[in-house]
């Protein structure tokens, strides 16, 4: 399922992209939230590194989340209000069912309605021709 | 887990002997350089050294004030020793460790430490990182996971540690409302301080407009214009000078485990600061002075969250019981060990922490505007979710 933003609003604030987190951008085009994974220990890592902190090795490979998790933590940000947004914005700290935690947006529900252990999933929003995010909304 | 064995060979073999601010504002209608140069002349000034008796320099490496630029304009001349830290906030105490460990061993004798910006007038931190060009570096790929999400202010990212908090440990508004009551309520009293004669009730906290819930406007500092500036030089060689030396009994850096800039989201535990407590073991061990001694402490207080999360971590009170102790008067006026006796940057200033410091040598020589009776130990703690660094200043 995606989502589309009216194209008069400006641009969110671009990721600055390495060769370190490409994929993941590149996997949100594609609507796949991806996860890196040490190809040597398969510890699962994000935000993504190049090497493995528990043993070391610099290859790893990417799987596919299933896009399921809860609230760990939330914001709901007042100001300042970036025009690239939308206010109340609901940011939350979700702790996906893989075990890694994401920052993302939380959409289809009002501020007041999140809760920590809040149980959400994943959606993708096509910010515009170049960006395109995994948001989470709540679980149906 | 690092050895603190050898620490001791700085401990107590150096002392800060000189302050000087400029004013604090929120235009100072000069350039961030005069600021920086008026704070460095002021504290050559007040530690009774002239500026060619200066031959190494410090700050961060977020001010934009270079040392060679102060060192033309002021005539300090040669410099042996420079350096800057970086981290924000974290830098403060920072820049103290950076001067003690090149007087200490001899690359240099009298140091300056300093730290001026037109942060309310000019580049404003509170706006965040909306605006920052997406230059492939490691740095700026940190915020690609915040930003594009909205997640962009230093209140926001602060707010993410502070809703966890409350929710583990029960913390409510009111508890991070009375960090602020209090630290108001000592600026009021502080001629200096911007809110001079402006003290707040927990009423005008809770009523303050939502910035990034759970933080309202009177949970975040304000901002400020202006330059502070420390001298730090030996013992031997302060006990020369005019001012009562603020011994540095103990003065620590310190990044954790899954350490981020603003965003250690991934520990197993966000709810409290794994690197002021990693800074809080070596300054106790160094220092050989502990909470029961401390006269008062300054703690870094960009945001009340991260006052309560700091008592915690120093061992005020046991991990989660921050809004007990807050609760029960342990922090303000009267306290036995109170915080922030300048009003802090909640009230005083927000120089980076480095007014902060300069309270804490007030407090040893016995002229801050609220001194306190016979002070023997302070605390003087730097920027908070980010590489960071204390100290423990103490009689001679
Ligand atoms: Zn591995």
């Amino acid at each position: 399922m995606s989502l589309a933003t009216s194209s008069h609003k400006p641009k969110r604030p671009r990721p600055a992209i390495t060769q370190d987190i490409e994929f993941f951008f590149t996997g949100a085009k594609e609507h796949k939230l991806l996860i890196q994974k040490c190809s040597k220990c398969s510890l699962l890592r994000h935000p993504p590194l190049p090497c493995c902190p528990e043993c070391n090795s610099f290859s790893w490979e990417t799987i596919e989340s299933k896009g399921l998790g809860t609230v760990y933590s939330f914001v709901v940000n007042h100001y300042p209000q970036v025009p690239a947004f939308d206010y109340p914005l609901v940011v939350g700290l979700i702790e996906l069912d893989e075990g890694t935690r994401i920052v993302s947006q939380i959409v289809d529900c009002e501020p007041g309605e999140v809760f920590v252990g809040m149980a959400l999933e994943v959606k993708f929003l096509e910010c515009d021709d170049e960006l395109t995010l995994p948001v989470f909304a709540p679980r149906k | 887990m690092t050895d603190l064995s050898t620490r001791n060979t700085i401990a107590r073999k150096t002392a800060i002997v000189g302050i000087g601010a400029t004013e604090f504002s929120k235009d100072s209608g000069r350039s961030e350089l005069q600021l920086a140069v008026e704070a460095t002349l002021a504290a050559i000034s007040d530690a009774g050294l002239k500026p060619g008796d200066i031959d190494g320099m410090v700050t961060y490496s977020a001010d934009t004030n270079p040392d060679i630029d102060i060192a033309r304009a002021a005539g300090i001349g040669e410099l042996t020793f420079f350096s800057r830290v970086h981290y924000g906030g974290g830098a403060c105490c920072g820049t103290i460790l950076q001067a003690v460990l090149a007087v200490a061993t001899g690359v240099a004798t009298n140091v300056v430490c300093y730290r001026a910006f037109n942060e309310r007038s000019g580049n404003r931190f509170g706006a965040g990182v909306q605006n920052r060009p997406p230059v492939p570096s490691a740095e700026n790929a940190q915020f690609a996971w915040y930003a594009p999400f909205g997640l962009l202010t230093p209140a926001q990212w602060v707010a993410m540690f502070t809703r966890r908090y409350m929710h583990q440990y029960g913390a409510s508004g009111d508890d991070l409302g009375r960090v602020a009551v209090a630290g108001r309520d000592f600026a009021s009293t502080n001629p200096k301080a911007w809110f001079y004669n402006k003290p707040i009730t927990l009423e005008d906290h809770q009523n303050s407009r939502y910035i990034a819930e759970p933080l309202r406007l009177l949970d975040c500092c304000q901002e400020s214009d202006g330059g502070q500036a420390v001298v730090v030089t030996t013992l031997d060689r302060a006990r020369d000078l005019p001012n009562r030396p603020a011994i540095i009994a103990g003065v620590a850096q310190g990044a954790g485990e899954k350490q981020d800039m603003m965003t250690s989201y991934y520990r197993d535990n966000i709810a409290h600061l794994p690197e002021m407590a990693l800074v809080a073991r070596q300054i106790w061990e160094m220092s050989e002075v502990g909470v029961k001694d401390l006269s008062c402490a300054i703690l870094y207080d960009a945001f009340t969250p991260f006052v309560l999360m700091q008592l915690e971590d120093f061992g005020f009170c046991p991990r989660g019981q921050a809004k007990d102790y807050v609760k029960d008067g342990n922090i303000g006026r009267g306290a036995k060990t109170p915080i922030n006796t300048h009003g802090g940057q909640l009230g005083e200033a927000y120089i980076h922490g480095m007014n902060g410091i300069a309270e804490g040598v007030r407090q040893i020589r016995g002229t801050s505007p609220n001194q306190l009776d016979k002070v023997e130990n302070v605390l003087v703690s730097s920027g908070t979710g980010v590489p960071t660094s204390a100290m423990v200043l103490t009689q001679d």
